[in-house]
């Protein structure tokens, strides 16, 4: 169980950190979007099921589609 | 968006409606609740407007706005209506009729619907106010831009 605790967080913590790094807007969205879903498995692994569906629904739902609406209508790329 | 995106969300969209009610429904018995249930219905939102486009979701908007003061107002009337004794008084737990059927018994129980009296209705209030907020939200966000936004 504390195996299953720490691999969750350690990919949450990469989903952030590729979401740092990726020069692509809409790629940096998508690990940001599964950071959060693992971020939803860690609060139910930790019996916070209350926490783990607002979290999905908020986290891995709304503020992507609402990041993936605004790259839309401005730019893909990060600029320099 | 492409045909598969739309015959999968044409799938999936009633699914996660059903999800959601079911969320709002059972919050005061299950894990979640209004603002729960609300963000998983507004996901749908999200999804209709993605896959579909967002002109056709355009009058959609007239319903939405008032919905979202429609929850404010029931939310505060609901706690208003125990107010001769404290403001939030559950008036209708243990009354009878539809919302405030007797507690089965103490001790485990798989949960009665029908016994929290107007914490359900607060649940459905919460519940359209957040749908309505957030979905209001991905929606004038999508229109953004276009003629007379």
């Amino acid at each position: 169980m504390t195996a299953l605790h720490v691999l969750t967080l350690i990919l949450v913590v990469v989903g952030a950190a590729l979401a740092f790094w990726f020069r692509d807007l809409l790629a940096a969205v998508i690990a940001l979007a599964g950071s959060s879903l693992l971020l939803s498995l860690e609060f139910y692994l930790l019996q916070a099921p209350d926490v783990a569906i607002a979290e999905a629904g908020i986290g891995a739902a709304l503020t992507v589609a609402i990041y993936i609406l605004a790259i839309r209508k401005t730019h893909y790329k990060e600029e320099e | 968006m492409s045909v598969i995106v739309r015959t999968v969300s044409r799938v999936v969209a009633p699914v996660a409606l059903a999800f959601g009610a079911y969320v709002i429904m059972h919050g005061h018995l299950t894990p979640g609740g209004g603002f729960q249930g609300g963000a998983v219905v507004a996901s749908v939102v999200a999804l209709l407007v993605v896959a579909f486009g967002c002109e056709r979701w355009r009058k959609w908007t007239h319903v939405l706005l008032p919905l979202e003061d429609v929850g404010a107002m029931a939310f505060v009337i609901l706690a208003f209506l125990g107010v001769g004794a404290t403001f939030f008084r559950n008036v209708l737990a243990g009354s009878g009729g539809l919302f405030g059927a007797p507690v089965p018994q103490l001790g485990p129980n798989p949960g009665a619907l029908n016994t929290a009296g107007t914490l359900p209705l607060m649940n459905w209030a919460v519940g359209f106010k957040v749908i309505a907020g957030l979905g209001a939200v991905v929606l004038l966000l999508a229109l953004f831009g276009r003629e007379d936004g």
